[in-house]
């Protein structure tokens, strides 16, 4: 077991363990849990079953096999900064409707009194 | 139906016109008889309270949510209150109170969905920056190949809409540059649009939305968000 492999092995062996103890003290929301659990996972998976890595990595045309780790963290990084891209929008759009609502009702509630 | 007369709201979102906005709201009250609606858009001098001692409605957004929202804001409002036609003005004295009555006619005639007020048509003394008419002449191309419609204003925020589009944009409106957007919107819908000839000052008081290192950003943004609105389905 080379060394770069070992350090995956208990980064994303960490990582995992400290993704399910932020969802267990609810600081960590489970639908935004799931890529980060998953991709912890799949890393951990590939750290560990070596003979899989080479593999995959083979099958993709990637000579050194623990530069396939880095390409699914890269592609899976990419993934969640998407994910992260959606929940802004949604929460802009959100915030938005918030803040007409406050606007009209202020408007209402300022007519009655006056 | 139809003989009460249409009841109109003159919308004007604002940010930041502490000096311009209580005149303007005041010559709008005494020279029209429609209802005035000011949209402060999370102003934190006193534009709010400056249109209130000038008679407006006043809507207080508790932040700053761009051109768009705020004038979507506006258009709920009058939504809500059942009014006929929305007129839409810049709250900063671009646009002349005069002209208001013009750019009515056409939807009180019911020739129209959507009337908008170009500085481009008839006599003009604009003037605009070079990147500005360059802007503008995008957006105008852009539009013309894409709806039809024969434009020559495609940002003008002078404009007047009945019922069926305040209703429609009160779902949906764009956020920067809502005018530009607007027409794909309107083009989606079948609306009847007609430009006509407004007169536009150079903005009076405070500073425009529009800087010049942002130009290129927004025109990026509206030409992607109008391309979408192509393709987009309205529910």
């Amino acid at each position: 077991m080379n060394r770069v492999t070992l350090f995956s092995i208990c980064a994303s062996g960490g990582f995992l363990l400290y993704i399910l103890e932020m969802v267990r003290r609810r600081k960590l929301r489970e639908e935004y849990s799931i890529l980060w659990l998953f991709g912890s996972a799949l890393i951990l998976v590939l750290s560990l079953k070596q003979d899989w890595l080479v593999v995959l990595a083979r099958a993709v045309g990637i000579v050194y096999p623990p530069s396939f780790l880095f390409l699914v963290g890269i592609l899976f990084i990419l993934l969640i900064l998407i994910h992260f891209s959606i929940a802004i929008s949604k929460l802009h759009q959100m915030n938005k409707k918030m803040a007409q609502e406050i606007a009209l009702m202020k408007g209402n509630r300022e007519e009655n009194a006056g | 139906m139809g003989k009460t007369p249409p009841s109109i709201l003159v919308v004007l979102p604002v940010y930041q016109e502490e000096r311009s906005i209580g005149g303007l709201v005041r010559s709008l009250r005494e020279q029209l008889p429609y209802d005035v609606l000011v949209v402060n858009d999370g102003s934190t001098d006193r534009t709010s309270e400056t249109a209130k001692e000038a008679g407006a409605i006043v809507l207080d957004l508790p932040c700053n949510l761009g051109i768009g929202g705020a004038v979507q804001t506006g258009f709920q409002f009058a939504r809500d209150r059942g009014y006929d036609i929305v007129v839409r003005i810049d709250g900063d004295g671009q646009h002349e109170v005069e002209d208001i009555p013009k750019v009515l006619e056409p939807i009180l005639a019911g020739k129209a969905d959507a009337v908008i007020g170009s500085r481009f048509l008839g006599e003009t003394e604009y003037r605009g920056s070079i990147p500005r008419i360059f802007g503008i002449g995008f957006f105008r191309l852009l539009v013309n190949l894409t709806t039809g419609y024969r434009v020559t204003d495609p940002t003008s925020g002078f404009f007047a809409i009945n019922r069926r589009l305040i209703e429609f944009y009160s779902g949906h409106y764009p956020s920067d540059y809502p005018e530009v957007d607007a027409y794909i919107l309107m083009h989606r819908l079948k609306a009847q649009t007609v430009e006509v000839p407004v007169r536009m000052y150079d903005r009076a008081e405070g500073k425009s939305s529009i800087t010049a290192f942002r130009a290129v950003y927004y025109m990026v943004k509206v030409t992607l968000s109008y391309l979408i609105n192509c393709i987009r389905r309205f529910g």
